[in-house]
């Protein structure tokens, strides 16, 4: 859906106004905040960006989360889920859902960058929630922790190698194979679906970083014996040694003993 | 005796080669009695006859691999950090068998080669024992003198799994770990004595320090030691009882047609054994097999999604999926875990039936003629049914061990998965055995048609009458001898003993075999065929 059909008709002469007032003032009032927290975080949260936000949300989850985003019976309440939740929903395409199901699924993104961190900016404005970390401090992390904690907490629904699993129900633990690290870190933390949130307490972010770095270890390191098949283990590996081996041999031994004609 | 002599007396290239081989091995050994009474062993010749030859041969190449390892591999459970090459598990707490495997992997020249290889054999091995049995099953091949010939070839399955499962515990990781607490779990079921057993083969509670090295020893020594000396009785016995062939002409029970060891059958199964090893060093060098390093040495508290042991304890797994649970309760101070305890004791009935096989068959049709033609499955048409329904079960099982992945990669329900293969284990092998005996008799008629009416030949002609006609061209003999060559049996009748009584197993015995031999198509007599060809001419 485009930018421009979502502006169109039923809109008050004078909401452009109250809008601009309201994004001065609430681009103002950060402006006072951040400079005196004086945060690492970098912050390019503009007003404009905040209401572009807003009409993107007002026309394509509004259906379900309603209108200011307070939770209908179709979808919950977005209300301190923070800009993280929203990049992790939208930004994997799991959001807006193409239908009820057992869970939302990933699939192509539907918006553009700019899109998603309006929306994002617009759902961090309703009440403090996480936020989207930078790119530079989700790397660095130590592999071999990462991995001893990803057996630990993650390997019962994703795997040991990140193949993914069965849940309950039709539900299932994603594969997680060339993950953005924003999105591997964003569902440790806001936990989306049937995954589980891996507060600070839980796994600090160090700790997160190095799950992330082991997961980008397997992506970036093809198996060292060859094929993986899908890296699933015996059932794989099985299915592989009747139908190729045993299913190979066969056709020699036909062979073999084929009559010459 | 000279060669000159040698080559006098014997005619053709073949007897001449057994007859220098005997001579040579004569001078030195006085062996050419033996040589030339194996050399002249006869083997016929079909595909699936070699099914035994791709085990055997995969066993040598499992004892040459196993061997390389065994240079490298440590049995101990000694905690140690590791701190090899692979980058994702430096540092971290492992046991000194885990951290040798991964040496092997990763710090050994052609370690990682030799384990892949070592594991593909293995389960090639217990596939073409698998399939090898199959064979033996659904050709009638265990029938007397062959009985025990089977019971020993049964006895290698069991170890092959059993060897299987040893190795596969070895390297102390994540996967296999989990497979022992299965294990556990289902020696500590028994009740009363379960969690003593339990603590005797763990050396206290699990996974305590022992198991890696005692699974060692029975994996290099104890098992395969019982594997070789079976292996060696099975083939003496395969040349005592002979081979079985297939119906033919000049094929009869008396006798063996085929190719002698020396030289066509030696120089063919050479050429096989490297065929069989070349088949599993190519795969072991594309296809990764067993990545421990993903699996991450072994702890208790993390199991993986998606474990799963290797394809042939799948049916075991299998059958604990798919027991619905809540069948455990507890009395007289012990819990009966009835959900562990009833697949134990529906594998068990299970293994056994397949073992004990050719003794109730041969109860049951009271044969006691030696059998030396192998039957075509069509022709038994209940045992081939058996054989379907127990392929089904068994299939129903491995299949319900991968539950999960059929949910997620047929974007199924877990539970429908589970549901639907426990409504099948039941219902599966009824469908199986009733469709199965359906086709082979019809498969049966067909044959009867085509030896009495010959096969048709598409040519349709129209008769002065302007009756249309598609003609039948008669079978040539060699293959009217195949379709027409198998025994009938007819049901046994009820008939009291000597002391005029009919007995219980009496019964039992007329029941099932009216079960087995009821319906029955006969083999075209040759008073029928005679008739039938003077009616045509």
């Amino acid at each position: 859906m485009s930018r421009s059909e979502n502006r169109r008709g039923r809109r008050h002469p004078l909401a452009s106004v109250a809008l601009l007032v309201v994004g001065l003032f609430v681009s103002g009032g950060a402006y006072a905040a951040f400079t005196g927290a004086a945060t690492a975080e970098e912050s390019t949260v503009t007003a404009v960006e905040v209401t572009d936000g807003k009409a993107l949300f007002a026309a394509n989850c509004a259906s379900c989360h309603g209108l200011n985003a307070e939770g209908t019976k179709a979808g919950p309440s977005l209300i301190g889920v923070g800009a993280l939740a929203v990049e992790f929903q939208v930004g994997t395409g799991r959001m807006p859902m193409s239908g009820s199901g057992p869970q939302a699924e990933k699939k192509p993104v539907q918006f553009t960058q700019p899109e998603i961190d309006a929306m994002a900016a617009w759902v961090a404005t309703l009440a403090p929630g996480p936020t989207v970390p930078t790119e530079a401090s989700l790397q660095g992390g130590d592999p071999a922790n990462g991995a001893e904690l990803f057996r630990i907490n993650c390997a019962m629904c994703h795997n040991v190698a990140g193949a993914g699993g069965a849940l309950t129900e039709g539900k299932y633990a994603p594969n997680l194979h060339n993950i953005d690290p924003v999105h591997i870190y964003a569902a440790m933390v806001t936990g989306p679906q049937n995954m589980p949130v891996f507060s600070d307490m839980n796994i600090t972010a160090d700790e997160k970083r190095d799950i992330i770095a082991y997961l980008k270890y397997l992506d970036e390191n093809p198996s060292v014996g060859g094929l993986d098949l899908g890296a699933l283990g015996p059932v794989s590996e099985g299915l592989f040694v009747w139908i190729f081996a045993l299913g190979g041999l066969v056709a020699i031994t036909i062979w073999l003993t084929a009559k010459s004609n | 005796m000279t060669v000159a002599t040698q080559n006098k007396q014997s005619s053709g290239r073949g007897m001449r080669f057994v007859g220098g081989v005997a001579n040579y091995l004569d001078e030195r050994t006085s062996l050419s009695g033996a040589v030339k009474f194996l050399g002249r062993k006869i083997f016929p010749d079909h595909w699936s006859f070699m099914l035994g030859e791709i085990a055997l041969y995969s066993f040598v190449v499992i004892l040459l691999s196993g061997t390389f390892l065994t240079f490298f591999y440590e049995p101990s459970m000694v905690e140690v950090h590791y701190n090899g090459s692979y980058a994702p598990l430096k540092g971290i707490q492992m046991s000194v068998a885990y951290s040798s495997t991964l040496d092997l992997t990763f710090d050994v020249r052609g370690g990682l080669l030799m384990r892949q290889v070592h594991h593909w054999a293995a389960l090639l091995f217990v596939a073409s024992i698998g399939l090898h049995m199959l064979r033996v099953f659904f050709t009638g091949a265990f029938r007397k003198p062959r009985e025990i010939n089977w019971v020993i070839g049964f006895g290698l399955f069991i170890l092959a799994m059993a060897e299987g499962f040893t190795g596969y515990s070895l390297p102390d990781d994540l996967l296999s770990g989990n497979g022992l607490r299965i294990i556990d779990g289902m020696v500590k079921s028994i009740p009363g004595i379960g969690a003593w057993i339990s603590y005797l083969l763990f050396g206290g509670e699990f996974p305590g320090d022992n198991i890696i090295p005692r699974l060692y020893v029975l994996h290099i020594m104890l098992l395969p030691a019982l594997v070789i000396a079976l292996l060696a009785v099975h083939l003496v016995l395969l040349i005592v009882n002979k081979h079985t062939q297939f119906a033919g002409p000049g094929r009869t029970n008396e006798n063996v047609v085929g190719a002698p060891i020396l030289p066509v059958f030696a120089a063919k199964a050479g050429g096989f054994f490297f065929l069989v090893f070349g088949v599993i060093m190519a795969i072991a060098s594309l296809v990764t097999i067993n990545p421990i390093w993903t699996y991450g040495p072994y702890d208790p508290s993390p199991v993986s999604a998606g474990t799963q042991p290797d394809w042939y304890i799948g049916f075991a797994d299998g059958m604990l999926r798919l027991i619905p649970s809540g069948w455990e309760y507890v009395a007289g101070g012990d819990t009966w875990s009835w959900n562990i305890l009833t697949p134990i004791i529906v594998l068990m009935v299970f293994i056994i039936i397949v073992a004990i096989y050719p003794f109730i068959e041969a109860w049951i049709t009271g044969d006691k003629r030696e059998h030396h033609i192998a039957d075509r499955p069509r022709n038994n048409p209940t045992r081939t049914a058996i054989g379907a329904a127990g392929v089904t079960f068994y299939g129903v099982l491995w299949a319900a061990a991968a539950s999960d992945l059929f949910a997620t990669h047929f974007r199924l329900t877990i539970e429908g998965v589970i549901r639907t293969l426990q409504i099948f284990l039941i219902v599966g092998p009824i469908i199986a055995f009733w469709a199965t005996k359906k086709i082979a008799l019809a498969l049966q008629r067909k044959d009867r048609e085509m030896v009495l009416h010959g096969y048709e030949s598409s040519r349709i002609v129209r008769l002065p009458g302007g009756e249309y006609q598609e003609i039948h061209y008669p079978l040539d003999e060699y293959e009217q001898w195949r379709l027409v060559s198998y025994e009938e049996y007819a049901p046994a009748q009820v008939r009291p003993n000597k002391r005029g009584k009919i007995t219980v197993g009496t019964r039992m015995r007329a029941s099932l075999s009216r079960f087995y031999f009821e319906d029955r198509i006969a083999p075209v007599t040759t008073k029928e065929l005679e008739s039938v060809h003077h009616g045509h001419h």
